[in-house]
C-alpha cells in the first residue's frame, strides 16, 4: 500500500476491504480484546489470561511474548498495539511484589485510553481444573451483576460497564433458545468480587418456561479492585454520542386516541363544493325535464347543466 | 357435598398451579434489573456470603441459580418464533449504554462537481449500459475495454486544413488522451486531499512513530533556522554539535590575512597552470563516463518497455540524440593509465 504520511492508500481489493473493516462505522459491532502479559507474570497470571481468551475466543488476540509496560503509567504502547490490531478492548495481566497476580481490563476510545481497571487476583479456578463438558466456544453468555455495590459505588457500576462491555457477545436480533448454555456471575460482596462462570441445563418444569440447574464450569475468579482510572465526564459523553443518522425518525401525522384508534391528517386544498365530483347513483338520478349530467366535472360555462 | 367437592378441586387445582410454578418462582427483596436485549441482569439485593452453614462456593452457586432463573423467565416472556425447525425469540433493543469504539464517521465532503450540480440543479441522469456501435454493428459497453466508439482504434484520421501535414495526428491524439487521463487523476487526488484535508508538511515535521537520527536532526535544525533571525541567536545546548552540512556553503578567508599562504597557492596555482600534465583524473573520469551510459541505457529501456512498441522510429531518434549527448560528456584525452571507455553501443 502506498503510503503518504499517515494517509494510506490501498493498491488492491482485498486491501481496500481491509481498510474500510477498520474505519469507524455508523452502527458498531463487536470489539475486539488484546489479551497481553507484562514483564513478569506468574502461572496463576498466564492461565487466567489464557481462560480469558478462551472466553472471548474469535474476537481476541493473546500476545505470547512479555511486553514490558506499565499501562497506568505510560499508555503510548497500549496505544500503538490496540491501533495495529484494531482492538479496543485490552487485559493485562503481571505479578510483582507490590501487586500479585494484577490483571487490568480496560477499553479504549478513539484508540486512547477510556477506562482501566486493576483487579488481583485472591483466587483462581482455572478451565482445566474443573473437569466438566464445556460449552461450545462463540456462545453469547448472559451476565448476571448481583450485589447493591453494582448499582451504588461509581466506580464499580462503571466497571459494570467495562465488564459488560468485555463480555458480551455479538450484538444478535434473535437467539435460540435452547442455545442459551452459558451464563457468568459476578458478585461484589466483603470488598471483593466473584465471578463464576457456569453451564445453564434447561429442566423440564410444570410449565413453559423451564427450571434452570447449573453446573460451574469454566475460570473462577475473586478479584480484588485496585486502582482505577477512569474517564473524565466530557470524554465519556462524547464515546457515547452516536451519530444523527442513527436516531430512528420519529413519523409525524400519526396520533392516536384514548381508544387506541390511529389518526392522521390529510392536508387538501381549498375544494370548489359546486364542481365536486360525486358518485354516480343510477336511482337518483334526474328523469324526464332536466338535463341529467353524467357527471359533475367542470364544464364548459355555455352549457349549462344542472347538477344531481 | 357437591359444593364441598367443587370448592375442593378448585384448591386441589390451584394447589397443583402453584406447584408448577413453584420451580420456577424465585423470591427476592428487589426486583432485578434486566436489559434483555444483552442477555444482562443486575441483581441490587445485598449479597449476603457469610453463612457460616453454607460454603460460600454453595452460596454464590444458589445465589447464580435463582438470578439466572429470573433472567430466563424474562426472556421466556418474549414472543417466540420457529425458525427451521427451532425456537427463536426476538431479543429486544439493548437498554445499557456502551461507549462507541470509534467516534462516528464523518460525512464526505462533496467534490467540485458535486458542488456545481447541486448549484446548477443538475440531476445524475442513469445511462444505459451498453450502446449500439454502427461500426461493428454490435452492442458494445460504453466505456472500457472494446468500448462503442473508440477513438484510439482508429486506422484513418483526415489532417485538417489548418494543421501542419507533417504533424502525427495518432500521436497528437495520443498524448491528447494521455494529457485528460492525466488531469483526471490529478482533480481526483485533489478531491481525495480535500476530503482528508491533509496538507502534507514539510521534512521532518510530521513526526512518525520511529524517527531516525538524521530525521531528528533535520527536524531540530528547521525549526532552530524557523525564526525571525533565521536561528542566528539560538542557543545551542551544552553537548549539541553544530549543523553538518547546512552551515555557509562557502567559505571565504579574510582579504588581508595570512600574506604567506597566499603566497604559496598563487605560486602553486601558476605551477599547475604551467604544467602539460592534464588535471584529470582518467580513473574517475571514465568511471563516471560509463556510468552514465549504463544509467541512460537503463532509462531507455525501462521506457521501451512501458512506451508502444509500433512508435519505434519516432523513439530512436529520440534516444539517438539524448545519447549523443551523453557520450560528449567529460571525455579528455586518452590516457594510459585508465581504461578505455566503452564503444557506444546502439539501441537493442
Amino acid at each position: 500500500m502506498a503510503q503518504l504520511d499517515g494517509v494510506v492508500k490501498p493498491k488492491t481489493k482485498r486491501s481496500k476491504r481491509f481498510l474500510q473493516s477498520r474505519e469507524p462505522k455508523l452502527v458498531e459491532d463487536l470489539k475486539n480484546a488484546m489479551i497481553m502479559k507484562g514483564g513478569n507474570t506468574s502461572e496463576t497470571v498466564t492461565q487466567a489470561l489464557k481462560d480469558i481468551f478462551a472466553l472471548k475466543k474469535p474476537n481476541a488476540v493473546l500476545y505470547k511474548k512479555k511486553n514490558i509496560m506499565r499501562p497506568f503509567e505510560d499508555s503510548t504502547s497500549l496505544e500503538f498495539f490496540s491501533k495495529k490490531t484494531d482492538s479496543s478492548l485490552f487485559l493485562f495481566g503481571s505479578h510483582n511484589k507490590k501487586r500479585p497476580n494484577n490483571l487490568v481490563f480496560g477499553r479504549m476510545f478513539d484508540f486512547h485510553v477510556l477506562d482501566m481497571f486493576e483487579l488481583g487476583i485472591e483466587k483462581f479456578k482455572s478451565l482445566k481444573d474443573i473437569k466438566n463438558d464445556k460449552c461450545a466456544e462463540g456462545t453469547k453468555p448472559m451476565l448476571v451483576f448481583a450485589g447493591e455495590l453494582f448499582d451504588t459505588d461509581n466506580e464499580l457500576s462503571r466497571l459494570r460497564n467495562v465488564l459488560t462491555d468485555f463480555f458480551r457477545g455479538p450484538a444478535v436480533p434473535a437467539v435460540r433458545l435452547a442455545g442459551l448454555e452459558h451464563i457468568l456471575h459476578f458478585t461484589a460482596a466483603d470488598g471483593k468480587i466473584y465471578m463464576r462462570s457456569y453451564r445453564v441445563l434447561l429442566k423440564k418444569s410444570g410449565c413453559r418456561t423451564p427450571r434452570i440447574e447449573l453446573e460451574e464450569i469454566g475460570p473462577s475468579f475473586d478479584f480484588v479492585l485496585r486502582r482505577t482510572h477512569l474517564a473524565s465526564d466530557d470524554l465519556y459523553k462524547t464515546a457515547h454520542r452516536q451519530p444523527k443518522a442513527l436516531k430512528p425518525k420519529k413519523k409525524k401525522n400519526i396520533s392516536h386516541d384514548a381508544f387506541g384508534t390511529k389518526y392522521g391528517r390529510l392536508h387538501m386544498q381549498k375544494q370548489n363544493l359546486d364542481k365536486l365530483q360525486t358518485r354516480k347513483m343510477k336511482g337518483l338520478r334526474k328523469r324526464g325535464g332536466a338535463v341529467v349530467t353524467e357527471n359533475g366535472e367542470p364544464t364548459s360555462p355555455k352549457k349549462a347543466r344542472t347538477r344531481e | 357435598m357437591a359444593a364441598c367437592s367443587v370448592e375442593d378441586v378448585l384448591a386441589k387445582a390451584e394447589r397443583e398451579e402453584a406447584e408448577k410454578l413453584k420451580s420456577i418462582t424465585v423470591t427476592k427483596e428487589l426486583e432485578l434489573e434486566f436489559d434483555v436485549g444483552n442477555l444482562l441482569a443486575l441483581d441490587k439485593n445485598p449479597a449476603v456470603l457469610r453463612d457460616p452453614h453454607r460454603d460460600r462456593e454453595e452460596l454464590l452457586r444458589a445465589l447464580a441459580r435463582d438470578n439466572a432463573q429470573l433472567l430466563v423467565n424474562e426472556i421466556w416472556k418474549l414472543p417466540a418464533e420457529r425458525a427451521d425447525d427451532v425456537l427463536v425469540v426476538k431479543l429486544p433493543e439493548p437498554s445499557t449504554r456502551l461507549p462507541r469504539e470509534k467516534p462516528p464517521p464523518k460525512a464526505r465532503p462533496p467534490t467540485k462537481w458535486e458542488q456545481f450540480a447541486k448549484l446548477k440543479g443538475i440531476q445524475k441522469k442513469k445511462k444505459t449500459n451498453l450502446v449500439w456501435d454502427e461500426v461493428h454493428k454490435e452492442w458494445r459497453r460504453r466505456w472500457g475495454y472494446k468500448r462503442a466508439k473508440d477513438d484510439t482504434k482508429e486506422w484513418l484520421i483526415e489532417v485538417p486544413e489548418t494543421a501542419d501535414p507533417n504533424e502525427d495526428q495518432f500521436a497528437k491524439r495520443n498524448k491528447a488522451k494521455k494529457e485528460r487521463v492525466a488531469k483526471n487523476e490529478f482533480n481526483r487526488l485533489r478531491n481525495i486531499a480535500r476530503a482528508t484535508k491533509t496538507k502534507v508538511p514539510g521534512m521532518g515535521l510530521a513526526p512518525r512513530a520511529q524517527q531516525s537520527k538524521n530525521e531528528l536532526a533535520q527536524a531540530i535544525s528547521v525549526a532552530k533556522t524557523a525564526t525571525a533571525s533565521v536561528g542566528k541567536f539560538q542557543e545551542r545546548l551544552p553537548k549539541e554539535k553544530g549543523p553538518k552540512n547546512t552551515g555557509k556553503k562557502r567559505k571565504f578567508q579574510p582579504l588581508l590575512g595570512d600574506f604567506s599562504s597566499e603566497k604559496q597557492k598563487q605560486l602553486e596555482l601558476l605551477k599547475v597552470m604551467e604544467s602539460k600534465r592534464p588535471r584529470v583524473d582518467m580513473t574517475k573520469a571514465v568511471n563516471k563516463q560509463i556510468r552514465e551510459e549504463e544509467e541512460e541505457e537503463g532509462r531507455a529501456r525501462r521506457s521501451k518497455g512501458v512506451g508502444k512498441k509500433g512508435r519505434r522510429g519516432k523513439g530512436n531518434a529520440a534516444g539517438g540524440k539524448g545519447k549523443g549527448k551523453g557520450s560528449k560528456g567529460p571525455k579528455g584525452p586518452k590516457g594510459g593509465k585508465g581504461r578505455n571507455p566503452r564503444m557506444k553501443q546502439g539501441k537493442r
